[in-house]
């Protein structure tokens, strides 16, 4: 990376708690310009409390989320605005609007950002519903689609403003194995397509696999581990090595902490 | 054993929650007012599609409704008030009391209270169900403000909306109560109508109209932050649902008392 070209995504330090409940434990991490960086951990580690923070939904302890140079906690309202024109976020549950139709979903932030007319909005719409190959779709509810198509609505709606930068939580999750990878395919394509720097939060080892450049792996709100596919396969770390082959920690079983904690003592 | 303790703190708590959510609701309307005026500056402009949808769903649609209770009080009203005035043989009198009563007081309360019933639940279930779905995170992320987009229209709308049907109500419900009495009273129609407008002043429709719009207020307020503060899915939102219904109706009848006992004496 060139020095006077900021990396995409800058996170440090970031302290993060829910009421007085600590759950991000100084967070650092840098994804560089065009990468897929997968965002990898079991259930309750804080993936998604870290993608919200790097969203701005969420205001951190302390610590700096930079977005394309720009710390989002520290600039103005304007500014912010223009950021997030820069930037599609995919959730978890496609979080489409359920009064509009598919297509309507996928126009509104045309709609609401730019002053194309309606026809050009369309054309726009339906390109991108070309590429998460949903053309024919757009006069559907979003009720009325499959949870698959709802990703890919999702997907869509979030890269209609063509950002630099894709956030997308649990892609994969609860699909079909079929459908799962269809998905992988359609990320990876994306960013072949379109050079967006992309993160990926999800706790499905083989989709992980498949699309990431770099893995970042969060435990109990700690990165404990950062690098490429290979080198997180072959990672010397145990809490790494349980994750990855499925083994819960702890197996060891100390029979009187076990029993007071059954009883409510200590 | 520690019964009162335990009440006091929940009395305690329920207070926090309470004035907490005051203070959100006035800010929520100040954000609002923020939105109307600057949202243009901000390239955030209020929308008036979203405007006439809110006002059709809220307005247009309740329209049958408020008509058949309307009418219904207006009858009864007028079956009250010849009841009330016949021993004193002044039966005559009693479109004074139905006019009154009906512009000042009956047209702006049934009204209210249906719009909280109707209106104020369904804003309250739509906001609910979009912040467990994440649509209300989806708008922040694509730079779009909530409250620009969901809570401005919905107030507008019911701004414009509520004082209409109230006027609307004032009408069916004399009319109502003038079919009643020109049959019973040998009173025609266009006699009663004119003793109703000598015992009506301006002053009267203002202070039922000022009313409803207080209540306009009041159940989009109430109804947005009972939507935005729903949590534990589909059961929460029940919940809030049921919650924004009970807590609109107690706010426009307190709210009623006050004014009328700061404006009327
Ligand atoms: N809104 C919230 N309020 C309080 N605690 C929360 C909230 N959301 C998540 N948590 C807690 O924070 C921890 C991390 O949760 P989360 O970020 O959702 O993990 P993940 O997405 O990796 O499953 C969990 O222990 C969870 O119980
Ligand atoms: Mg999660």
């Amino acid at each position: 990376m060139s020095p006077d070209r900021p990396n995409p995504i800058e996170v440090r330090d970031l302290v993060t708690h829910y009421g007085d409940r600590l759950i991000l434990k100084g967070v650092s991490l840098d994804v560089r310009e065009g990468e897929i960086m997968v965002i990898m951990g079991g259930s309750g580690s804080g993936k998604s409390t870290f993608l919200n923070h790097l969203l701005g939904l969420l205001r951190p302890t302390s610590g700096v989320v930079r977005l394309l140079g720009q710390d989002i906690n520290a600039i103005g309202p304007l500014d912010l605005f223009d950021l997030r024109k820069k930037m599609g976020v995919a959730f978890q549950g496609g979080a489409l609007f359920s009064s509009m139709s598919v297509g309507e979903n996928i126009m509104l932030p045309l709609r609401e950002h730019t002053n194309l007319d309606e026809k050009t909005m369309q054309i726009m719409a339906r390109l991108k519903m070309e590429v998460v190959e949903l053309a024919g779709f757009e006069h559907l509810m979003p009720a009325e689609l499959s949870g698959g198509m709802i990703k890919r609505a999702a997907l869509a709606r979030a890269i209609v403003m063509d950002p630099r930068l894709l956030f997308c939580d649990e892609p994969s999750a609860g699909l079909d194995p079929v459908v799962s990878s269809s998905i992988d395919e359609l990320i990876l394509r994306l960013r072949d397509a379109m050079g967006m720097t992309i993160v990926v939060v999800t706790h499905e080892l083989e989709s992980a696999f498949k699309i990431a450049d770099r893995i970042c792996v969060l435990d109990k709100g700690e990165i404990i581990a950062l690098g490429s596919v290979d080198e997180i396969r072959a990672h010397p770390s145990e809490r790494v090595q349980n994750l990855l082959n499925r083994r819960t920690e702890d197996v060891t079983l100390d029979a009187d902490a076990y029993l007071r904690r059954l009883t409510g003592e200590g | 054993m520690s019964a009162s303790p335990n009440l006091l703190e929940r009395v305690g708590r329920a207070t926090a929650r309470g004035i907490a959510e005051i203070g959100f609701g006035a800010s929520l309307l100040g954000e609002s007012l923020f939105w109307l005026v600057l949202g243009r500056a901000r390239r955030q402009p209020v929308r008036l599609p979203a405007i006439f949808d809110q006002a059709m769903e809220i307005g247009i649609r309740a329209l049958p409704i408020v008509t058949v209770l309307a009418g219904t009080i207006g009858v009864m009203l007028a079956i009250q008030g010849i009841y009330s005035l016949r021993p004193f043989g002044a039966e005559s009198r009693v479109t004074t009391g139905i006019a009154l009563s009906v512009v000042r007081e009956f047209a702006p309360l049934i009204t209210g209270i249906l719009v909280a019933g109707r209106s104020g639940s369904a804003l309250a279930a739509r906001l609910g169900t979009m912040h467990i779905n994440q649509e209300v995170d989806a708008l922040r992320v694509m730079g779009i403000n909530p409250v620009r987009f969901l809570v401005v229209p919905a107030l507008l709308a019911m701004l414009v909306m509520v004082p209409a049907l109230t006027l609307w109500a004032d009408f069916v419900a004399l009319l109502g109560a003038g079919l009643y009495v020109s049959g019973e009273l040998s009173m025609s129609l266009a006699v009663y109508a004119e003793r109703c407008l000598e015992s009506l002043k301006l002053n009267d429709l203002t202070h039922g109209l000022s009313k409803s719009a207080i209540f306009a207020m009041l159940i989009t307020l109430v109804g947005v932050v009972n939507g935005a503060s729903v949590s534990g899915g589909a059961e929460g939102v029940g919940r809030v649902t049921t919650r924004s219904v009970v807590h609109a109706i107690s706010a426009i009848v307190v709210t009623d008392m006050i004014f009328v006992f700061a404006v009327t004496r």
